[in-house]
């Protein structure tokens, strides 16, 4: 079955090993905080100790005047335009200039020729702040008279959405069981272990740049030029390595990336910044914790009528995609279910606290916990089997769901039966020890986005005379592979060697503009450019190579470094000779530049209505854990995943992919929390803010994933996305383990033991006094 | 003016002889005086194992540890691993089986596990998984580290058995 493509490719669907993985296990790779400039100074920035204030007065002359001390920048030093995503979310500004909205949030930089200075430095700038009533709780927010972040927005109301599809309801009077569940998830972080770290430099002839490591350099190009009233083409952003992203920071500007070229255009030096951990988890971009509230109506048979979704989420002091966020999350309910009646209604709240946007999963994590959770206890209410609930309720391909997302190849049942088939389904649900329990959970995901703005993507490809490729795109290898996958659709294309290809790091000055590496678009959206400038590439070589080898160029066949006559294969030359013949004789360069824009079809953020992307991705896993009904400590002893992410291009990076993705929302689902009171982020250290290790995940034999594989006619040779969808399903699935295993519901994240111990305790007092339990005796 | 000390560090089997102020950590030595930046700076306090440095064969964070205490002793740090630019073995079964991603962490977890199997050449699951506790790998999941790890056990072991 794995096989069944494989065989026809050389190059894509075999296991092939990262690109850069030997620089990087060499320590020779190059991140931000690795590269130095001559003359380089160093700097950092000053953050506000208020969650809400008035800033009255700054002083810098102290700052300026300490030894070693090259410039200080305060928001004045810009011009005071506000920069973001969307005209209606643009609230950021480079440094804050009259009022801070959250403890943490940047107020003056310094430049210093070493960090030492720079931040001794920080010490001697004077803030005379007039502290205002700050608000913390979204439903406090949204209340008459608390207090108000931002003048445009009545309540506090960063974003509002809501959509209806269908007679909701007519299906809810109609519906034999209807139950409705609060759930709420918490603020967690991407938890990357690069820091955000950027050197940027303003030359003496007015070209502005910035090497940083950046996901999207694109999104950062233009928000820097926004926030400093400069031209675009003044503007250049180079990608440097990235340590991990996760969404956040990495995918915009942020105020140490404006603070390190206004300081160097005061200096005349390069200046670097670079983040301690502490700034990283203090400030801005993290998951937006969300209280929902889900009503779902079944038929007898579990079958789902209707469901009706209400959320809250606390926004933090900031946009950033947030208004983008909302609507995800509405629309994600839409997959991997069919839901023939859905209402949605969410609301995104500003508070004083830092800001929150996408992250891994985005905002559909949460639209699974809840959903999966529910409808585990829909299963049980109505005595069906959890594993028939979500066959009777999976989408089928061909399916058009009810906000107009047309699903292609979508083998959700075949997922669910393969986690069955892995995990043993059947010999333990209801058979394992007291204490000890399974949990199912699914998932789906986007394969990219349509988006309102910039939405395609472009590959040039080069074809030099020795037979390498140079491939240029304006994605990033964040990690995940994209070097590699992209380098393999174009070895694939031109019959040469993965390490033929050379893959280059984004430069705005000459690389293609590119959205930016997220929604799991990359794969899909450059891999389908890539593979098309690879076929122009082809073209170009064949038309060469016949005229030289008297063939009819499309009889052609490229394979191993060979261009070879498909009817005669003594006929053949090697694929260089035919750029250098090409070159010398007629003086043709092989250069191809292609697109992929997914079609144009938009979505109405109005309505809620429209196919956001080109291919879905249904996923199912279990999880099996042990509880320690003393501690309340969760064990998780064995997980089963399945997902179609179409043909896996890479299969040990979709492993790969997927796994990290799978232990992520392990982290997310227990322990992960970013403790704040009054505003103040309690734990910002890896000490205090947990994250899984390796002693934390199943031994590898009980630990397993499979790729159900389909051919997605749409995707790069039959692809989809994988590493996103994959780790949506998993945290109700722990949920649903700790239900089976205690018999306690836990609809707050994370499922801690403290709340589980508690959840124990208060639940066995109330087997004392006589009521029900809640799960038959195992 | 700030106080500078001499230094006399043994890194890679070569000399180094430096000046710098005595509080200074060897991962900071390392990386801002010596241009070796292998050693990644990320948590600087010890819990992410980024900044894994060996020192007398034996893993450290070297943002816990300041360069005084580190002289006298021989200093490994990844840029010291391969021989002749060619990988060594734990380096390459990290980018065969997949236990590189974005390579922040791949130092430090190529350098514990040379710590481990100098002292363990036949580590179990479970050994491997108690003696990488204190590196934290957000890409991988660590399923792809740990069969890393494995590989290279078994490739060195079979190296030395030929």
């Amino acid at each position: 079955m794995h096989n069944q493509f494989r065989n026809e490719y050389d190059v894509v669907g075999h296991p092939t090993p990262k690109k850069d993985g030997a620089p990087k296990a060499l320590g020779r790779a190059e991140y931000a905080d690795d590269l130095s400039m001559p003359g380089m100074l160093h700097g950092k920035l000053l953050r506000s100790p208020h969650p809400h204030a008035k800033i009255v007065r700054i002083d810098t002359s102290r700052a300026a005047a300490l030894p070693g001390v090259r410039a200080v920048v305060t928001g004045k030093d810009f011009p005071g335009v506000k920069y973001g995503n969307l005209p209606q979310t643009r609230d950021y500004l480079p440094l804050a200039i009259d009022t801070v909205r959250y403890i943490g949030e940047e107020v003056a930089a310094v430049a210093a020729v070493d960090e030492d200075t720079a931040e001794d430095a920080l010490d001697l700038i004077d803030v005379e702040y007039e502290p205002l009533p700050a608000v913390f709780d979204p439903e406090q927010a949204m209340r008459p008279g608390a207090p108000r972040l931002h003048d445009k927005a009545p309540a506090n109301v960063s974003a509002e959405v809501a959509f209806e599809f269908g007679d909701v309801d007519k299906a809810f009077a109609a519906a034999h069981y209807v139950r409705e569940d609060v759930y709420e998830t918490q603020a967690v972080k991407q938890g990357m272990l690069e820091p955000h770290a950027c050197i940027g430099l303003w030359d003496s002839a007015g070209k502005i740049s910035l090497w940083s490591c950046k996901m999207s350099p694109y999104v950062v190009w233009r928000q820097l030029a926004m926030g400093l009233g400069v031209e675009l083409g003044s503007v250049r952003v180079v990608q440097t390595v990235v340590g991990g992203g996760f969404s956040g920071g990495k995918q915009e500007a942020m105020p140490m990336d404006f603070c390190a070229v206004m300081l160097s255009k005061k200096s005349g030096r390069p200046v670097k910044i670079v983040h301690t951990m502490d700034e990283v988890l203090t400030i801005g971009h993290m998951r937006h914790p969300m209280k929902l509230w889900l009503r779902t109506g079944t038929d007898k048979e579990g079958r789902i009528l209707a469901q009706h979704c209400k959320l809250i989420a606390n926004g933090g002091a900031y946009s950033s995609i947030g208004g983008f966020s909302m609507y995800l999350a509405g629309a994600m309910l839409n997959i991997p279910y069919r839901i023939p009646n859905i209402r949605y209604e969410a609301k995104r709240i500003y508070t004083n606290n830092g800001f929150c946007g996408a992250l891994r999963g985005h905002t559909n994590t949460q639209i699974c916990f809840a959903r999966d959770s529910q409808l585990e206890l829909i299963a049980e209410h109505l005595r069906i089997d959890p594993i028939d609930i979500r066959h009777r309720n999976a989408l089928q391909p061909g399916d058009v769901t009810q906000n107009g997302f047309r699903i292609g190849t979508f083998a959700f049942d075949e997922c669910i039966d393969r986690v069955v088939e892995l995990s043993g389904w059947h010999k333990k649900r209801g058979k394992l020890p007291k204490y000890r329990g399974i949990g199912f959970g699914c998932g789906s995901h986007i394969s990219g986005a349509r988006l309102m703005g910039h939405s395609a993507s472009a590959a040039q490809i080069r074809v030099q005379e020795d037979g390498t490729v140079h491939l240029t795109t304006g994605s990033t290898d964040v990690g995940q592979g994209a070097d590699t996958v992209l380098s393999m659709i174009a070895a694939e294309v031109l019959g040469v060697g993965v390490d033929d290809v050379r893959f280059s790091l984004v430069d705005s000055d000459s690389t293609p503009v590119d959205p930016g590496t997220f929604g799991s678009r990359v794969t899909f959206f450059t891999g389908n450019a890539v593979k098309r400038a690879a076929e122009d590439a082809r073209r170009q070589l064949a038309e060469i190579a016949g005229a030289r080898m008297k063939v009819n160029p499309e009889d052609l066949v490229f394979r191993n470094r060979e261009i070879i006559n498909r009817h005669d294969d003594r006929q053949r030359i090697p694929l260089k000779e035919a750029v250098r013949w090409g070159a010398f004789q007629t003086g043709q360069m092989v250069i191809s530049h292609a697109t992929y824009a997914a079609g144009d079809e938009k979505i109405d953020f109005r309505t809620g209505h429209g196919n956001l992307s080109p291919a879905y991705n249904p996923s199912a896993c279990a999880v099996e854990v042990e509880v320690d009904p003393e501690t309340g400590q969760v064990k998780i002893v064995g997980f089963w995943g399945a997902d179609d992410s179409g043909f896996p291009l890479n299969p040990l990076g979709v492993k790969g992919q997927v796994i990290g993705a799978t232990v992520m929302s392990f982290g997310h689902a227990l322990y992960e929390t970013l403790v704040r009171i009054d505003g103040r982020v309690m734990n910002p250290s890896f000490r205090d803010y947990k994250m899984p290790l390796t002693t934390d995940i199943p031994k590898l034999a009980d630990f397993q994933h499979s790729n159900v594989v389909t051919w997605e006619p749409e995707g790069p040779f039959g692809a989809k996305e994988a590493g996103q969808g994959a780790g949506t399903g998993v945290i109700a699935a722990l949920a649903n383990a700790i239900y089976d295993a205690t018999g306690v519901r836990m609809s707050n994240l994370p499922m801690s033991p403290d709340r589980i111990r508690l959840a124990i305790k208060q639940r066995t007092a109330d087997d004392r006094i006589g009521t029900e339990p809640l799960v038959a005796a195992k | 003016m700030k106080q500078l000390i001499p230094l006399a560090l043994r890194i890679n089997g070569v000399d180094h002889e430096l000046l710098a102020p005595p509080w200074r950590t060897l991962l900071e030595v390392l990386r801002e005086h010596l241009g070796l930046t292998g050693a990644k700076r990320s948590c600087q306090e010890g819990q992410c194992g980024t900044c894994t440095v060996l020192v007398d064969g034996k893993a450290i964070n070297s943002c816990l540890y300041l360069a005084v205490e580190a002289q006298g002793k021989d200093i490994q740090t990844i840029e010291g691993l391969a021989k002749d630019g060619a990988l060594d073995q734990i380096q390459k079964s990290f980018v065969q089986k997949g236990g590189v991603q974005c390579g922040f962490c791949t130092p430090g977890f190529v350098l514990a596990t040379k710590s481990l199997l100098n002292d363990n050449p036949s580590p179990s699951e479970d050994d491997i998984r108690e003696a990488m506790v204190g590196h934290l790998c957000r890409c991988t999941g660590y399923v792809q580290i740990i069969e890393a790890i494995q590989d290279a056990a078994s490739q060195i072991q079979r190296e030395g058995a030929g």
